[in-house]
Formats: C-alpha cells, structure tokens, sequence
C-alpha cells in the first residue's frame, strides 16, 4: 500500500504564505501603535445578539449553541431567548457602568425580534458588528456564492433597517468563512471582519474586491471558549483576561499599544451566577490607567492598518 | 497482527543514570516550529481539518506562532536559560526562514517533524518515507547548517518501517515513545537509536485541549511533574521534556503563569537544563 505521488509534492512550499490572502508579518517589525489618549492596551468588547430559529439548520453546518434535542427544542431555544432579553441588558448596563463603549455582533433577525434593544445599544455609542441573518446564516464553503452574496446583503440591510446604521464590521457565524468570503465582504462594502485569530493587532487582508482589514477577534479568550468549552469558572476566566492584560501592557513600551479583545455570549456570561465576575473585571479593567474601550471601529482606525 | 511494536523490553535491566554536576532532572524544552497549510491534499486516513477549507480558525490559532507566539515563547525561554530542542515542520524553512533563523541565533537544536504538520506518514511506501527523511536532513542542514539527530514523527503519525529507517539515516533519538521517564535503546534493524522521553501528557496542546486546564493549572502541572521528577531523579537521573506550541503557549493569557515556570526550575538547583542531544549523548556515555 502506498500514497497517492502527489501526496508528496508541495506547490505552495516557497518563501511566505501557502495563500495570497495577506502576506507573513512579524508584530516585532511593524510601526508601533500609539493608541489615543497615550492609551496602552485597547480593550474591545465585543458581545454576540444570536438569533437561533427552532428549526436549525445544518447547511452548511449547525451553528455553535445551537437547537440539540428533537424538534421542538424548547429548552435550547427559551435559554437562548434567556440571553437576549436579560443577558444582553445586564451586558449593557454593566459597559454603562464603567462608561465603555462596545461592539455588538448582531444577526439581523435578532434587530428585527428585539428592535428597541438594539436601537437602545445603538444609541448608547455602542458598534453594531454584522453577524449575518440569524443562526441558521452558516458560511463554509460549499455554499454557493450567490447565497453567500445574498446573506451578507440580507444582514447589512437588516440592520440597517432596525438601527439606522449600516455596519462597517463583519463576524462570521463561528468565524467559519468559505474561499469567497473575505471577497464578498469587501465587495458589500465592509471595512473589517474579525474571522481570522492569527494576530493581536488588525492587518490589512487582500481579495480580488479591494482589501478589507481583519480585526483578530482571539477565541481563546472568550467566554465560550473558557467557559462553555474548557469548562472553566466566571472567576477563572476574569483572572485569564486579567493575566492577559498585564502581559499585554508589559509588553506595550517597547511594541507599542496592545489589543484585548473580549468576546462576549449573554447566554453564558450574562447569568445570574456569573454576571458579577465579568462586571468585576470590567471594573477592574476600568480602574487600570492604561485602558482604552474601544469599538472594533474605533482600533481598525486608530490602528492605521 | 502484532501485539507489541516490539521496539523495547517490557522490563528492562536499566543501571542508574547520572546527570552532569549532580543533578537530578534533565529539563528539555520542545518547542514545536510548525507550519499548517491551508488547503492540503487529503489523507485517505486522517483529515486535516475537521471544516472544509478553509478552516479559518483551526489555520489562522497556528499561524498566530509564526506571527507573534514564537517570539513571545522564545524570549521567556533565554530570559531563564533555557535552550529549545526544535520539533520543526522543515517547510517552515521555506514559507516563514525568520522563525528559523531565531531559533539558530538562539542557539537551538533542531530536529524533524516531517515537512508540514497537515502531511501524514501513514500508508507511505519505503521509497515514499525515504524522500520526507531525505527532505528533513538536507533542508534542515541547509536553513541551519545543523544535521538532524532526532524525529518526532509529523502530526505523531508513522510507520512499522519508521524506527528502522531514521535509525539507517544515523539519527539518533526518536521522541515517539512514551514508555519511561529515561532514554533507553530502541531495537531497530540497524543503527543505534535511542528513545527520548517526550510528553504527551505535560504537552501543552493535552495540558489545554485534553485536559481544558486554565493557564495557572498547567503551570501547577508542570511544576508538580518537575517536582516529583527531581526527587526520583535521585535514584536515577530522570528527563523531563516541555513540548510547547507558541500559538498556544504564546497566547497573552499563558505565558506569564509559564514564565513562573522557568522560574521556578531554573531556580531549584536539581535542574539540568539541556537539549535532547546533550541527553543522548550523556545516556550513550553511561549506557554501553
């Protein structure tokens, strides 16, 4: 038995990446960044608005807190529901609290079931990120590109319908995208995604619709990550992005302004038991001098990428 | 079908071993230099990713070691002195040579871990797992002007022939073998090879995604396996091996509850902080 030959042949082994979406980069070699304010660490918060119908979807996969037992799924659905209507008012009040300004990756549908409360965040200062149509608003490829295409423009429309304001901001189901994605992003005119986790500061991507910025949003330092999958406690995960920050800020006088990024899911941060861990580190963070809020908006253009 | 590799005695005569100056615990760090690609052909046996590529987040988790982990984990390490043992997917020599050329100017011991971490040696034919050991010496001579001494085999995957044909290419460890806390020979057809404990269990890929430890547990962990190794080690010099990927050891959250790692061996006085070559060749001394 042996392989395929092809199996050992490497088209792609040469100087730089295997891809052309955006060329290799050392954060050691780039421009320091100086944030606002002389600010040292950047802290975006982005906290996720899910819309899960009661029919999931599995095409071109099931969404991550998704519906799980036979139809009808009401334990996953009314816990879901749980979220946003008393999570995501927790979350609110707890970043009014400490005077920060967010970034909300919504699915349109969730603008259009919970419309006051997303024109509520709109009009607090907070970022409205697109988060495609509801959770069913999967993207991998095999979707086809017109669907694609089509998702996108359903959810930026969407949005703009309810809030008033047409995100510059993407986050994928997930942050699972298919070969088109970071094209058609570009091409509806997005400014930023924040997909890939490669990096702790945006970088410039490039597609064949013109360039579009990519804001690592890092999933190992979200909720669901820590706590949902790692099974880590609400104080466990507080004292990890503590740790992070003050590594961060060491490092920000000789590289320039760091960036934590927070991801945030009402249904788990958001609960009674766990609330007062997170508006304990927001407090905390709060308190630290060199602590910039910011939007995803707002580091994409204080960046300069 | 074979029950037993037959690689090694179940229960072997092994005389104690003595480390340099005293010490107790020989410490070696593994830092995995590795490189994943994108969109790599399919294995008829394990599947690369487990989303249809692009796999955005199990691709752009590794790439963040060749952006920003691996100097996040290196500086740690030489701030504490200790030296990195490369498992190194050789391609990396290729796509991203920077990473490399740190780790020489380091002064790092390389070895293989096959060309890329999303190739697997399973089903390869003699000639086929020839060329990957040929690729791995000569790239790695080239980038490094080091000449291999070790395998770990590329994304841990092998064949019955693998022991035999790096023991040929006169490579001296293999870091596949989990069975001691101790080098011991391995039986090959030819050659001398010896295992090198390596660690899956204080691996920080088990330490994180295995076991879903916190940053401070696994630092707990190591401590805990160091501890109790230094102490045995008394009777008989152990070896400890650190396997480390920077895109998960390198992550802001981690690195500072391992950087009190370092600290804490580097300060304990029963460490012989080392690579894997200075431990083969103080077991090939006493081991006859």
């Amino acid at each position: 038995m042996s392989l395929d030959p092809a199996y050992l042949e490497y088209p792609q082994r040469r100087h730089g990446m295997d891809h052309g979406l955006y060329p290799w980069s050392n954060i050691a070699n780039r421009p320091p960044i100086a944030w606002p304010g002389g600010k040292r660490v950047a802290v975006a918060i982005v906290i996720s608005c899910e819309f899960f119908p009661l029919t999931p979807s599995d095409t071109p996969f099931r969404a991550p807190g998704h519906m799980q037992t036979a139809f009808p799924d009401y334990r996953h659905f009314t816990a879901r529901d749980y979220g946003s209507r008393l999570g995501v008012p927790r979350l609110v009040e707890a970043l009014a609290r400490v005077g920060a300004h967010a970034s909300f990756a919504m699915n349109s549908a969730w603008a259009a079931r919970f419309p006051d409360l997303a024109r509520q965040i709109a009009a607090a200062g907070h970022e409205i990120i697109a988060h495609s149509t509801d959770m069913n608003g999967t993207i991998a490829t095999g979707l086809p590109e017109a669907d694609e295409r089509a998702l996108i423009a359903a959810s930026l429309a969407g949005l703009e319908t309810v809030t008033g304001v047409r995100p510059t901001g993407w986050l994928s189901i997930a942050r699972s995208q298919s070969w088109n994605t970071p094209k058609l992003l570009a091409a509806a005119g997005l400014g930023y995604c924040c997909d890939w986790v490669n990096d702790e500061l945006p970088y410039r991507m490039t597609t064949a619709a013109g360039p579009i910025i990519n804001l690592p949003l890092n999933h190992e330092l979200s909720d669901r990550q820590i706590i949902a999958t790692c099974q880590q406690s609400a104080d466990s995960y507080a004292e990890q992005l503590r740790d992070a920050h003050d590594w961060l800020d060491g490092e920000v006088t000789v590289g320039g302004g760091r960036l934590l990024p927070i991801h945030l899911t009402p249904y788990i941060s958001a609960l009674p038991y766990r609330i007062d861990a997170i508006e304990g580190l927001l407090g905390w963070l709060a308190a630290q001098p060199g602590v910039w809020f910011a939007r995803g908006d707002e580091v994409v253009a204080a960046s300069g990428v | 079908m074979t029950s037993d590799p037959g690689l090694y005695d179940a229960n072997p005569l092994a005389p104690p071993l003595r480390w340099p100056g005293g010490k107790t615990c020989a410490v070696w760090v593994a830092p995995n230099l590795e490189y994943y690609e994108l969109d790599p052909p399919a294995h008829p046996r394990r599947k690369s990713w487990t989303k249809p590529h692009p796999d955005v987040v199990g691709y752009s988790h590794r790439d963040h070691a060749n952006r920003i982990g691996h100097w996040r984990m290196a500086e740690a390490m030489s701030r504490h002195g200790f030296p990195g043992s490369v498992s190194l997917s050789v391609a990396l020599c290729d796509h991203i040579p920077e990473v490399v050329a740190d780790g020489v100017a380091r002064g790092w011991e390389f070895f293989s871990h096959g060309i890329y971490n999303t190739r697997y040696a399973y089903d390869m034919d003699e000639a086929q797992e020839r060329a990957i050991i040929e690729d791995s010496i000569a790239t790695v001579q080239s980038a490094t002007g080091q000449r291999i001494r070790g395998w770990l085999a590329p994304a841990l995957t092998h064949t019955v022939r693998t022991m035999d044909l790096i023991a040929e290419y006169g490579l001296d460890y293999t870091c596949d073998l989990y069975h001691d806390d101790r080098p011991g020979r391995v039986k090959t057809a030819g050659g001398d090879l010896i295992s090198m404990p390596y660690s899956l269990e204080v691996n920080d890929h088990y330490g994180f995604f295995i076991y879903n430890m916190s940053p401070r547990d696994y630092a707990d962990a190591l401590i805990r396996q160091y501890d109790r190794l230094a102490r045995e080690g008394e009777a008989s010099g152990a070896v400890m091996c650190i396997p480390l990927h920077s895109y998960l050891i390198g992550q802001p959250h981690r690195i500072g509850p391992f950087e009190r790692v370092l600290e804490h061996i580097a300060a304990d006085g029963r460490a012989w902080i080392t690579t894997a070559g200075a431990i083969a060749d103080a077991y090939r001394e006493q081991a006859a």
